[in-house]
């Protein structure tokens, strides 16, 4: 995971705004852009800061407030700053039956986060759990940053965050 | 059964409707009322609260009859029991996380979950054991308070900044039963029509902070009335306790103002309540204006306009009705008149969302009335005039001090006040008049419709309505003259409104003579 | 294959036939496969003719409704001068279920060629691939597989040299399970909250950007291409039961048994056999406890259900739940069932849009009421509530959501009374003290 720009740095920058307009010969409005730069001002800051939130209304030609609605509705954009491995855990019924909760105290152990949705001292790690992340046969699946990890068991939880400096 | 309507049943009331009415507005012309909180008529319906459920035979799922077609033969159920028992569910899911805190809320009285829960809700609550959601009540800004513990989502502030004042800076944040209506942090409720949020939301959620604990609603009276503040027309409510105006709000007018005023209208109600009423009328003698009582002085208007045989002036306030504009010029029949109305001009401010709503640049009720009446001239020509006139007559209108000092030169002044205008020494007659609020009349907007406004408060001393001194004085003159009784009567009486009287306008007006929205000099 | 396990001699398979192969996900693989010979059929066919195929193969909606495809796309207005949308509904979310993943992460050319026809059958030129947020590297794949798809020319203005525009995209969600409803998934796509719409106007006459428009699940679209080339009527031949119930059919199995994964089956096929042959059976010296067999938003089967069960639309309809989506979640005598329910109601309070009444507050107060019992702080009248809340939730609200959380809350009570009464007499000591 890239270390990130600082909110107050736009997102938009040439290479960002370049593949914004590029997405936008794809729809018909501009506001259909909105997940996919949403995505862009996490990806450039590591969360969506009011700052970002402006900047994407003025390019998309809609209000902040608007653009606040719809990033509250979609639970994997961070309003606010988060570990730089931001790990989700799946623990609905089918992983919850078959050990998840076990996964995630050993995830909240080994990263010094403590509480679910904290970020650990040394800045490193966030967990948080999620709802079914589809991947139900493989329990207990997570997710670090855009890697999805398969069958994490609390024994192996140790050595996958060792990748993850 | 016509190709334009379809005829259905409602709760065993046939009724025809015209084709793609909604099944709540067909109810209505049934005369039956589908409880409902997120629809409203001047707003797109998202059919989210799941209020306006309703039976309909042969469809296998009840539906929401605010976005549900009338059809041609439909048998509704409204009151069934299966629609109840849906009502029943939503009021009771509806209050699981409400504060009922109806003892200390401004809409309690006039609250659509207390009506309807009353109505038809359950008396206990079955969710006792459960701690409640709680947020900080938040300020939208300018007059809006939002709390929202007592929101119901329904929405229907959202889409009126989305869809009617197309701005938009409220939506709702998070989902499930987290979600709440925000605003943008950076930005504040401060368009011109943002008001009109805390008349949409059916419960306590969205309060005026001008109103915040000012009355309860069932101590109020409410008087229809008619906004003064521009040419508009909006229709609205004027809530008294007391006598004392607390707050104004709109009235639907379809043709006019839809649902909606703007917030400068509804602002403008504390010149309504002044303390400093010209209570008594005075004439000019020995000793300067001495009080006296209506029958000399409605003489010595009479004399006044019978002496000369000059010019005469006659300076209007923006909210005079038609009725006394008709009446004073009546009385100086015979005499050269020039008559014109203050017009402060201001900013237009359209409500984007509706066709011909407007807070229109010309800020006087009645503009159009008095261009009827021929009233019509340039404000600061019949200022200028005064000087050489024998006599100039007054009518409620504020003067600037440049002003006063023109007219103060006319020949003498006849002063119908609301409150006196004290720097006038050549003033020959000060008499106290009613406001727009302590009268009935007639206001006639841009669109040529006239509408009445009734009297909300009982007038001070012994104020009468400025038609009724021109009138009166009119009728001294002569005889074989009888002044009108009534407004009704002195609107009739005007030729140029042939014998319309207040009773066949109604409370939504008509349009007696469209007027080209001409500009004001 | 029984991804990721062999394939099993009771499995019939046809889109999962490649599954684990790293080279059928490149174009060149996919094409050593058989790959896009389907398409350029499909080319040279009338609309009218895609349809009919469709329609006599008899292919339904592998998204959870079970609508007939062939119907869906004749809907489609012709001549209308309007540009025409297909979405693909690749948010696959609901609990259990994860059988898209595995078409995606495998087969991605076999989706695109299957979007394309799809995009033939409607008369349209853009198709939007809607993936959940979540998978991130399903995504991957399949956006690569589009590059290659276009950079060759299969997809684009000429799609393979036959004057016809297709236009793949891949748009990326993020993290709401509700946007696998069709109408909130095209708000989604148009940058909105992801809320369910009201249902009429359809998306037939008005969908996405209020244009025509086709929702079909993934894995619905990735069999067309073998209906193509095989014919509707050996599609339609593949069925073991009900003629209503045709082709193969995904299910995803999760949950106690021995071999969880991933099964391509012949509709029909005994659930018995799916659970005991495919599957395994039961972990060591465990016993079926209970099958939520069509995705979370079911009723649940007890063993007695599941014994003379076919798994097909009609065989599990009979049984007193729905096939859904296929994602199958088996649970052994060691389940805490209150608990399990308790958390699939959690997730519906999670993912709950928040428009309508019923839904936003019935799912958080049944999870609460749920949360309670499993304190041991339950009351005698709480089973009652949750049947009577759940009532109020069933066919209330503007989507189904609100009815899937009422579902296993009330095949629950209905069928596992005893977890329940376990709890409120203090039978079985108290879990979640702590909350």
């Amino acid at each position: 995971m890239t270390e990130h720009a600082t909110p107050t740095e736009p997102v938009f920058t040439t290479e960002r705004k370049a593949r914004l307009e590029a997405l936008a010969t794809r729809y018909p409005t501009r506001q259909a852009l909105l997940l996919p730069a949403l995505w862009m001002a996490q990806q450039a800051h590591g969360w969506i800061s009011p700052e970002a939130i402006e900047e994407i209304a003025t390019e998309l030609e809609l209000t902040p407030a608007y653009v606040r609605g719809v990033l509250t509705f979609y639970t994997m954009y961070h309003t606010h700053p988060v570990g730089r491995h931001f790990i989700q855990v799946c623990t609905t019924s089918p992983c919850n039956m078959c050990g998840a909760e076990d996964v995630v105290a050993a995830l909240l152990d080994h990263t010094g986060c403590g509480d679910l949705g904290a970020t650990s001292p040394d800045g490193r790690f966030t967990v948080i759990e999620v709802e079914c992340l589809g991947a139900c046969a493989f329990v207990t699946p997570i997710l670090i940053n855009d890697d999805f990890i398969e069958s994490v068991t609390p024994d192996t939880v140790a050595d996958l965050l060792a990748r993850y400096p | 059964m016509s190709d334009a309507t379809v005829s259905l049943s409602i709760d065993g009331m046939d009724v025809t409707v015209p084709k793609g009415t909604m099944l709540i507005e067909a109810a209505k012309q049934a005369g039956v009322v589908v409880p409902h909180y997120c629809y409203h008529p001047s707003l797109p319906s998202p059919a989210v609260c799941r209020m306006c459920l309703v039976e309909v035979e042969k469809l296998p799922k009840m539906v929401p009859a605010c976005v549900t077609t009338a059809g041609e033969g439909q048998v509704v159920h409204v009151h069934s029991p299966a629609a109840k028992k849906a009502r029943e569910g939503v009021l009771e899911f509806l209050l699981i996380n409400h504060p009922l805190d109806c003892p200390i809320c401004d809409q309690a009285g006039e609250c659509e979950l207390q009506d309807f829960v009353f109505q038809e809700g359950q008396a206990g609550t079955r969710y006792a054991d459960y701690p409640k959601r709680f947020n900080p009540v938040e300020d939208f800004g300018h007059d809006v308070l939002y709390i929202p513990n007592r929101c119901i989502l329904c929405t229907r502030c959202v889409r009126f900044m989305d869809h009617v004042a197309e701005e938009s800076v409220l939506t709702v944040s998070e989902r499930g039963d987290r979600a709440t209506i925000s605003i943008d942090p950076a930005h504040r409720l401060d368009h011109q029509w943002a008001g009109n949020v805390v008349d949409l939301c059916p419960v306590g959620s969205l309060v005026s902070k001008d109103f915040l604990h000012k009355a309860r609603a069932w101590d109020l009276d409410k008087t229809a009335s008619v906004c003064p503040g521009c040419t508009q027309g909006c229709n609205i409510m004027v809530d008294t306790r007391d006598e004392v105006v607390v707050r104004l709000r709109p009235r639907p007018n379809l043709e006019v103002n839809r649902h909606f005023i703007c917030d400068t209208g509804r602002a403008d109600y504390r010149w309504m309540n002044r303390g400093d009423r010209l209570e008594e009328a005075a004439v000019r003698g020995e000793q300067g204006l001495e009080g006296t009582a209506w029958e000399s002085t409605l003489e010595r208007v009479a004399a006044l306009v019978a002496e000369g045989e000059g010019a005469v002036t006659v300076l209007l306030g923006g909210r005079v009705s038609t009725e006394s504009i008709g009446w004073i010029l009546r009385l100086l029949s015979g005499r050269r008149v020039t008559a014109a109305m203050r017009v402060p001009l201001g900013d237009e401010v359209p409500l984007a969302g509706m066709a011909n709503l407007a807070l229109r640049a010309e800020r006087a009720a009645n503009l159009h009335g008095a261009q009827l009446l021929g009233a019509g001239a340039d404000w600061h020509a019949a200022v200028a005039s005064a000087p050489d006139t024998d006599l100039v007559i007054l009518v409620d209108a504020p003067l600037s001090d440049t002003e006063l000092a023109v007219v103060a030169r006319a020949g003498a002044v006849v002063q119908l006040s609301t409150v006196a205008e004290p720097g006038l020494e050549n003033t020959a007659v000060l008499a106290p008049i009613t406001s727009m609020v302590e009268e009935q009349g007639v206001f006639i907007n841009r669109d040529g419709r006239a509408q009445r406004f009734l009297p909300a408060r009982t007038p001070p001393g012994m104020a009468r309505p400025a038609w009724w001194v021109a009138a009166n004085a009119w009728a001294l003159a002569d005889e074989a003259r009888t002044a009108p009784a009534t407004a009704s009567e002195a609107l009739a009486a005007l030729p140029a409104l042939d014998g319309l009287t207040h009773a066949q306008l109604g409370f939504t007006g008509r349009v007696i003579a469209p007027v080209a929205a001409g500009g004001v000099r | 294959m029984g991804y990721p396990h062999p394939i099993h001699p009771k499995e019939t398979p046809v889109l999962s036939t490649h599954f684990g192969e790293m080279e059928a996900r490149s174009l060149e693989g996919w094409v050593a496969r058989g790959g896009y010979v389907a398409l350029r059929q499909a080319l040279e066919m009338t609309t009218e003719a895609i349809v009919d195929e469709v329609k006599a193969s008899g292919l339904r909606g592998r998204g959870g409704a079970g609508f007939p495809c062939g119907m869906k796309w004749g809907f489609m207005p012709k001549d209308d001068g309007r540009p025409h949308y297909l979405c693909c509904n690749a948010d696959e979310s609901e609990p259990g279920t994860f059988k898209d993943r595995e078409i995606i992460r495998w087969t991605p050319h076999a989706l695109i060629e299957g979007c394309a026809i799809g995009c033939l059958g409607i008369r349209a030129e853009t198709c939007f691939i809607f993936i959940r947020g979540e998978y991130t590297e399903p995504a991957e794949i399949l956006e690569r597989a589009v590059a290659e798809a276009y950079a060759a020319g299969v997809i684009g203005p000429d799609a393979c040299g036959s004057g016809k525009r297709i236009d793949i995209f891949v748009h990326r969600g993020a993290g709401a399970y509700i946007c696998g409803e069709e109408t909130a998934l095209m708000n989604a796509i148009e940058g909105k909250r992801g809320n369910p719409r009201i249902k009429p106007p359809f998306p037939a006459v008005s969908g996405l950007f209020g244009m025509p428009t086709t929702i079909n699940n993934v894995e619905t679209l990735a069999a067309v291409p073998h209906i193509i080339t095989r014919g509707a009527a050996w599609y339609a031949g593949l069925s073991l039961s009900s003629p209503k119930s045709t082709g193969t059919k995904l299910i995803s199995v999760c949950g106690h048994v021995q071999r969880p994964g991933t099964y391509e089956i012949t509709m029909g096929l005994p659930m018995q056999e799916l659970i005991f042959d495919l599957c395994g059976g039961m972990r060591e010296g465990r016993t079926l406890k209970a099958v939520i067999p069509g995705g979370s938003s079911v009723p649940i089967m007890t063993p007695e259900e599941v014994a003379g069960c076919a798994t097909d639309y009609e065989g599990i309809a009979a049984s007193g739940s729905l096939l859904g989506s296929g994602g199958m979640i088996v649970m052994d005598d060691s389940t805490d069932l209150v608990y399990q329910i308790m958390r699939l109601a959690r997730f519906y309070a999670h993912e709950s849009c928040a428009q309508c009444t019923n839904c936003r507050e019935g799912t958080a107060w049944t999870t609460r009421i749920l949360e309670r019992i499993l304190r041991g702080e339950g009351k005698s009248a709480d089973l009652d509530l949750l049947l009577d809340l759940a009532d109020n939730m069933t066919g209330r609200t503007i989507c189904v959501l609100a009815d899937s959380c009422a579902a296993p809350v009330i095949s629950g009570i209905q069928k596992f009374r005893p977890d329940f009464d376990a709890y409120l007499t203090g039978a079985r000591a108290p879990v979640m003290v702590e909350a």
